[in-house]
């Protein structure tokens, strides 16, 4: 599957390491995005009913197909809650986010 | 009604090429780019202008589109799509699809002369504008495509005026008027339509153009988890318009018959918030004006949206 991955991202340290041109390797993640997020949306697995609108309608691509149903990536998933406005089986709820959480 | 360009939802492919940007959360733009992609697939040459896309998808060393992307000239868009299709030519690639996803500001203000080329040459690319109506990446300032009555940061609300004081730019039409071989309007609030005329332009033979409605929670000011929501009321009030243009004819895709009160889309976003009765009549008897042109000349067949 073609998807781009957070990679360690080596600091260039002489001229040499830097990329020629403006240039890059595509697909080339270093930084994830949890931390956008004030709420979090949890699905309840038992009411989900496998129709893929969550995973059609996230902007960020946060939700992946598990089996028949969907999973949430809280790597990149920003919490913007469009997938739980759009679940008709109202199976996605968003839950305020602890505080302090990245810090 | 589907046709033979529709595709389901389950059988999208699971890659994802656009992942890992930095857009606001509940970003239009951002989802109308993520599904294309998906749709055209791996063997894909995109083009970013300046913009909010190509600011979110390129921040080195955090590169979010899997493909091979390039960010052009903010007015050059259609240019480098030109050049790339070319290139493709010239090198005998096969099974490839050229694409450019240009802002409103890109696409109708600075970008329109590179389109016109392209369009008159009919050069085998695919345009899509996605529009969230103001120049996004710089701070909310009006383009042409910005509707009547819209707050931006150029066209202020309260004593200094009432917002944007010109109408949208009919861009769908004015790139019909070319000729182009296809050429759409669609929306992040009607996926599957949206899918249906990727996957149509991706089997263009000569340009093709989609116009896609992407709304953006930070300029229009309203909760990011109502995109959706906004995208299809804007269609329910007559507004926005599923349409496409080929073999020298318009068709509508969907007709909300009577359409709902124009407050319920306005109200729900505060860059409408201050228009008063007056105005909106105004908006009311333009779109009544475009929806009697669109009923008397455009066929209509009703799909799957
Ligand atoms: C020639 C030129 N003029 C101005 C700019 C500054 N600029 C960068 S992005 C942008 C706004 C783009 O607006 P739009 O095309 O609607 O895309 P959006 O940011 O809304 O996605 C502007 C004015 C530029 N990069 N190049
Ligand atoms: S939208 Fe709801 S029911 Fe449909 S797949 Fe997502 S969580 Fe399950
Ligand atoms: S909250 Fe937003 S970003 Fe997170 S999974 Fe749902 S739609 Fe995607
Ligand atoms: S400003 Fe608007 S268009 Fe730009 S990334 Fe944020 S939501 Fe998307
Ligand atoms: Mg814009």
């Amino acid at each position: 599957m073609i998807k781009p991955k957070i990679q360690r991202y080596k600091q260039p340290r002489t001229i040499s390491e830097y990329p020629v041109g403006p240039s890059f390797q595509a697909g080339h993640l270093v930084f994830t995005n949890s931390n956008y997020r004030t709420f979090k949306p949890i699905i309840d697995i038992t009411l989900c009913v496998g129709c893929l609108a969550c995973y059609a309608t996230c902007p960020d691509g946060a939700l992946f197909r598990r089996g028949k149903k969907v999973s949430i990536d809280y790597d990149f998933c920003k919490g913007c809650g469009i997938c739980a406005s759009e679940c008709k089986a109202k199976a996605i709820a968003m839950k305020k986010e602890e505080p302090g959480r990245n810090e | 009604m589907g046709d033979e360009y529709s595709i389901k939802i389950r059988d999208l492919t699971d890659d994802e090429y656009f992942f890992g940007h930095k857009a606001c959360g509940g970003c239009g733009g951002s989802l109308a780019v993520r599904l294309s992609l998906k749709v055209l697939g791996p063997r894909t040459f995109a083009v970013l202008p300046a913009g909010c896309m190509s600011a979110v998808g390129f921040i080195f060393p955090q590169m979010a589109f899997a493909i091979n992307a390039m960010i052009s000239t903010f007015p050059g868009t259609a240019s480098m799509l030109s050049g790339i299709a070319a290139g493709a030519k010239a090198l005998g690639l096969r099974d490839y699809a050229v694409v450019g996803f240009a802002g409103d500001g890109g696409t109708a203000d600075i970008g329109l002369q590179a389109l016109s080329g392209a369009i008159d040459r009919n050069d085998r690319i695919i345009y899509i504008c996605y529009d969230n109506e103001a120049y996004m990446n710089t701070g909310i300032q009006k383009s042409s495509l910005t509707p009547l009555g819209a707050r931006t940061t150029t066209t202020p609300a309260g004593s200094k005026g009432t917002g944007s004081r010109t109408t949208k730019k009919n861009m769908f039409e004015i790139v019909a008027a070319h000729g182009i071989p296809y050429a759409a309007t669609a929306s992040v609030g009607f996926i599957p339509d949206l899918l249906r005329k990727v996957n149509k332009a991706k089997q263009t033979a000569g340009t093709s153009y989609i116009h896609v409605f992407a709304p953006c929670p930070t300029g229009w000011e309203y909760e990011p988890s109502a995109s959706l929501q906004i995208s299809r009321l804007a269609v329910a009030s007559g507004l926005w318009y599923l349409a496409e243009y080929e073999n020298d004819g318009f068709s509508l895709n969907h007709d909300p018959g009577e359409f709902i009160p124009l407050r319920d889309y306005l109200s729900a976003q505060g860059r409408f918030k201050h228009l008063g009765e007056e105005e909106i009549r105004i908006i009311e008897r333009n779109r009544d004006e475009k929806w009697k042109k669109i009923r008397r000349d455009w066929k209509h067949e009703e799909r799957t949206l």
